[in-house]
Parts: structure tokens; C-alpha cells; sequence
């Protein structure tokens, strides 16, 4: 589609002598060009549904920032803090151990993370690359547990984390999930997408895996990687059931557990918790924002996600 | 020509199907066990036959459980399955500024479902933004208690769900229009077919199977809420705690005040069994989509 935001229909090419008729008014919205008013409409359209997204999280940033002598219950709200002040954020960091449940979910995320560039790397390469007995078992056998809900076995899971005595640690926070069968798949179909003859020919010229892999294989997965790295991220950082039933020790605690902990202790203020809420929102945003041109090109291709 | 070694493949995949065995099949297959027993906590696991199963058709709450989760798929379906499209339709346009337009759609599916909960418990707070904003309208008389009553509170966590999965099922309907033939809509207009027109002979059947699709994991998700209730509820569950998920009840089993791992897992396989049969459709849709 054209990217023009002109508002006139481009005049068409010198037309047939005998087609002097007048045009059918529908045909002005031929497929390049678009009518004022659709546009307008369309962009009215779009600003309704982003207040309705994005209205709830300014509304939350705008409570954190107000001060303590601003009434937040007013029947006409106010969007702009009149006294903005930082105060609640510090409030927050005395109330809880902020920084350490940061570190605590950073610390889950980065085992994550690891575990599955590796482990999903090296079994997606063998299983797009690499013709083995029982290929086609193992391929199905990471197909059929995406199609099991996760809360079904969490509480064997947990059972399963205790027995190993990693129950209450972030260890057995980030264990299950530190080579996801999804992500597995994932970087399957994107080995799979490099050309057998590449391939082939370097077999030829008697190259062995690990060097198929590191100069065939991973520069063609680039994206495929960031993707995982974005969404494990993104999973790590706003996991709330699983670290609920593993964590019981509040010096463990995840951000999410913690701040659910902050608002159950200390609901009586908003402030302070949409100050935690904003604490544990804006690196993801940050995260999102500055990488979405990645997530969004690898929706796509992993559109079922759990 | 031999490329590689036999072994080498399986050493590449083993470290993922340990995992694959550890913390996929295995928890599968001990639920079904765990379910037999009365696991606790801190010991316990002797057989004890069907018992819980048993307690299963003698527990209220799961039957408010199971209510609560048929309402949720019964709201959550329509809304989530045509809303996204549709809006998927306005941001596939390319007009200036769509990119952050998309990204903003996008952004509440990005936040943890934790933040999400707190911001609209204080936007449904009695005295927080919405029941102050239609008092002053002059909408109600007094607050209404969005939090606190039965019903209420069910359907502010719905609208909570709906409001996060706009833009997650958006991008996948997104991809989806990006392979609709473009020359099919081109001919349709061409034959002076009105927009609305083209919507529903073109668009709507080469979408069919995503549309399918797409229901399928609404069904599904609803079915697994936990985190909205939670919060909105505060770790309650609502008055009497009839406004608990089936997830939700297995979290307090097997963490919360009751405490029975047996239990929480015969509470699984329930949750199981009604999950299957959606799952069931979408394996079949995937084949088929496969097949072609």
C-alpha cells in the first residue's frame, strides 16, 4: 500500500476517449488513495482506542506523581499533578527491598534467558539440520506438550521443585521454564528456513556442525533469537503464579510477588502503590519500546504463544 | 556422505529433552498420580483411591469456580474474537503514525497482569476515577462497589481480560490480513463492491481459520485466569469466595490456606478436562493448516 497521506484521489492516467461518462462516485476510492473523510474517521477510531489502552497506565503514572497534599479523590480529576514530587517512589523503596526484588527478577530473567538461547538453539539446529533416527518423534514430542496449559501441572511442578530442594529459591523460580518447548520450535522453523544446497555444500567442503552452526546456522536466526530473548524476558519479568507458589520467603521475592505484597500491606495509599506498579511497568515498556520493531516481526511467526 | 557422527544430534537436543521430560511429561503423568494421594505440603502421600475426586463433586467453590469460568469464555468470546479484528483492520492501513499507534495497542499485553490488577483496582476503587467520574456525570447515585460484590467484581476482572487481550489477538489477526490476496479485494472493488461488502465476501472467509483459531485461545485463556481475580480481589476470591478461578483454587491448595497437594491436583485434571476440548479443535485446525 502507498504510504501518502494526500487527501485528493491521484488524478488518473489519460483515460479511454470513450468512457466519457461520468465515473461512479465509489470509484474515487480506488485502492491508492483514500478520501478525507475515511481518514479522519480512521484516526478518530484509532485515538478512542488509544485512550482506552493507554489512558488506565497515565492515569497510574499520574497518581504516583501526585504529592501528599494533593487529593487524589477528587470528583474532577486532574491529569497533571499539580505538586509532581518523586516522594512515593522513595516511599516505595522504604516500604519494600525495591532493588533487591529487581535483582531477584533480573536474576530469574537472566537464567532464563540463557537457558534457552542455548538449549533451544542447539535442539532447533539438530532438529531442522541434522538427519537422525526418530527426528520426526522428538519434533512431535515438543509439539504435543504446547498444547497443555501450564496451570495443569503447576502443582506437580512444585512438587517436582521440592523434591529437588529448590523450592523457595529463585533456582526453581527459573528452572521449568529455562528450555520452553515453544522456543524450541521457534528456532526449528527458523533453522529450517536455510536453503539444504548452503548446507550441502559445506558438508562438501568438509565443514563439521559446530562450524554449520555457528556460520550457516546463527546468522540467519538473528531475529528469531532477539524474539526469544524479548519474549523470555518479558515472561520472567511479569510472572506472578508460578514464583507466588514456589516463593515463600519475602527476601525472595520476585517484583511482581513483591508488589502485590505492597498493595496488600499498603492499600489504603494509592500512591505508593501506583508508584510500584510504575516501578515494575516501566522497564518492560522501556524493553518494548526500544525493540518493538523486533517483537512485532516475530508475532508473526510465533503467533500461538500458550 | 556423512556429515556427522550419530550421536552428535542427540547431543544437541539432550539438555532440551531433559527438560522436555522433567518439566513437561513428567508433571504430566505425576498429577494423575499426586491426584490419588493426600500429599501436603510438608508429607503425607498415601494412596488414597478416588477420595478426592470424591470431595471434588461435594466442593461449592468449585462449582462457583467452573460457573464463573463458563461466564468469563461465554463475555470473553464475542468481545475478544471480533474486537481485535476489527482492529486489526484500522492498524493495517498504513497511514503516518501507525507504528505507534500499534505499539500503544500492544503495550497492555506487555505489562504484568500484577500492575494491570492494581491499576484497575484503583480505577474501580469506590472513590477511585470511574465511580467518581459517573457520579459526576450524574451516571449512579452512589459508588458502585466494582470490587466488593459477587457479581461485580466477575465482571470488572472480565473487562480487565478483554482490555489485555485486545492487542495480543490484534497481531495475530494482523499477520493473518497480511496474507489475504491483495488482488481479491482489488477485483472486488473494481466491481464496485462497497467496503462493508468486501469485508464479508473477502476478508472474513480467507480469515476463517484464524478467526477459529483465535476463538479457540480466548476459550482457553479464559478458562486460565488467575492473576485478575486474584488482585482485583485481593487474594480473596470475593465475598464467600465465590469469585475464584478453577486455577485460582489450585494456587490455594497448593500454596494458599488449604494446604492439600492431592487435592490441588485432582483440581488439575479438572482444569484439564475442561481445557481439552477447545485444545482438541485447535490440534485438528493445526493439522489441517499443515495439510495445505
Amino acid at each position: 500500500m502507498s504510504l501518502q497521506s494526500q487527501t485528493r484521489p491521484v488524478p488518473s492516467p489519460a483515460r479511454d476517449v470513450r468512457a466519457d461518462a461520468p465515473r461512479p462516485r465509489r470509484r474515487r476510492r480506488s485502492f491508492n488513495s483514500t478520501s478525507r473523510q475515511e481518514i479522519v474517521l480512521r484516526y478518530v477510531l484509532l485515538v478512542f482506542i488509544l485512550f482506552i489502552c493507554v489512558g488506565p497506565f497515565l492515569w497510574e503514572l499520574s497518581t504516583s506523581l501526585k504529592g501528599a497534599g494533593e487529593d487524589i479523590y477528587t470528583t474532577t480529576p486532574s491529569f497533571i499533578p499539580e505538586q509532581p514530587t518523586l516522594d512515593n517512589y522513595t516511599a516505595v523503596s522504604n516500604a519494600i527491598p525495591v532493588m533487591g526484588y529487581i535483582g531477584n527478577s533480573l536474576t530469574v530473567a537472566a537464567l532464563s534467558i540463557t537457558g534457552n538461547v542455548f538449549g533451544a538453539t542447539l535442539a532447533g539446529f539438530a532438529m531442522a539440520r541434522l538427519k537422525f533416527r526418530f527426528r520426526k518423534i522428538v519434533i512431535g514430542a515438543f509439539l504435543a506438550t504446547l498444547v497443555l496449559p501450564g496451570e495443569v501441572t503447576i502443582v506437580s511442578q512444585f512438587v517436582t521443585i521440592k523434591d529437588l530442594g529448590l523450592a523457595d529459591t529463585l533456582l526453581g523460580v527459573a528452572l521449568p521454564g529455562m528450555i520452553a518447548a515453544l522456543n524450541v520450535l521457534l528456532m526449528y522453523n527458523a533453522f529450517r528456513a536455510i536453503p539444504e544446497e548452503i548446507d550441502q555444500a559445506a558438508v562438501m567442503d568438509g565443514a563439521n556442525v559446530w562450524q554449520r552452526l555457528r556460520f550457516i546456522g546463527l546468522p540467519s536466526v538473528k531475529g528469531t533469537l532477539a524474539v526469544i530473548i524479548i519474549f523470555t524476558f518479558i515472561g520472567a519479568w511479569d510472572d506472578f503464579l508460578w514464583p507466588l507458589i514456589v516463593l515463600t520467603d519475602p527476601q525472595n521475592f520476585t517484583l511482581t510477588i513483591g508488589l502485590q505484597y505492597l498493595a496488600s500491606t499498603f492499600s489504603t495509599d494509592q500512591r505508593l502503590v501506583a508508584a510500584g506498579a510504575m516501578i515494575a511497568f516501566i522497564p518492560v515498556a522501556v524493553v518494548f519500546a526500544s525493540l518493538q520493531r523486533w517483537f512485532f516481526k516475530g508475532v508473526g511467526e510465533g503467533a500461538v504463544k500458550g | 556422505m556423512k556429515s556427522h557422527r550419530w550421536f552428535t544430534p542427540w547431543a544437541l537436543v539432550l539438555p532440551a529433552l531433559i527438560w522436555l521430560f522433567v518439566f513437561s511429561i513428567w508433571p504430566t503423568l505425576n498429577t494423575i498420580r499426586l491426584s490419588f494421594t493426600n500429599t501436603k505440603p510438608l508429607g503425607g502421600g498415601d494412596f488414597v483411591g478416588f477420595r478426592n475426586f470424591v470431595d471434588l463433586f461435594k466442593d461449592e467453590q468449585l462449582g462457583y469456580a467452573l460457573l464463573n469460568s463458563a461466564i468469563y469464555m461465554v463475555v470473553c468470546l464475542p468481545l475478544l474474537t471480533i474486537g481485535p479484528l476489527l482492529i486489526a483492520i484500522l492498524i493495517q492501513k498504513k497511514l503516518p503514525g501507525i507504528t505507534f499507534f500499534r505499539t500503544a495497542f500492544y503495550t497492555p499485553v506487555i505489562a504484568s497482569a500484577v500492575v494491570v490488577g492494581l491499576m484497575w483496582t484503583w480505577l474501580l476503587d469506590d472513590r477511585g476515577l470511574i465511580n467518581n467520574m459517573a457520579s459526576s456525570l450524574g451516571f449512579i447515585q452512589g459508588p458502585l462497589p466494582f470490587l466488593t460484590d459477587r457479581w461485580l467484581v466477575l465482571f470488572s476482572a472480565i473487562s480487565l481480560t478483554v482490555w489485555k487481550g485486545l492487542g495480543y489477538y490484534m497481531i495475530i489477526y494482523v499477520s493473518a490480513l497480511g496474507n489475504v490476496p491483495k488482488e481479491l479485494h482489488e477485483a472486488a472493488a473494481v466491481d464496485g463492491a462497497s467496503v462493508v461488502r468486501r469485508f464479508f465476501n473477502v476478508t472474513l472467509p480467507s480469515l476463517r481459520n484464524t478467526i477459529v483459531l483465535v476463538s479457540i485461545l480466548v476459550s482457553v485463556s479464559a478458562l486460565r485466569v488467575f492473576s485478575e481475580l486474584y488482585i482485583l480481589t485481593g487474594s480473596k476470591g470475593g465475598p464467600g469466595g465465590q469469585d475464584m478461578s478453577v486455577v485460582m483454587l489450585i494456587q490455594q491448595y497448593a500454596r494458599g490456606f488449604y494446604g492439600d497437594l492431592g487435592y490441588a491436583s485432582a483440581l488439575s485434571i479438572v482444569l484439564f478436562v475442561v481445557t481439552i476440548v477447545p485444545m482438541l479443535v485447535l490440534v485438528r485446525i493445526n493439522r489441517k493448516a499443515n495439510d495445505q
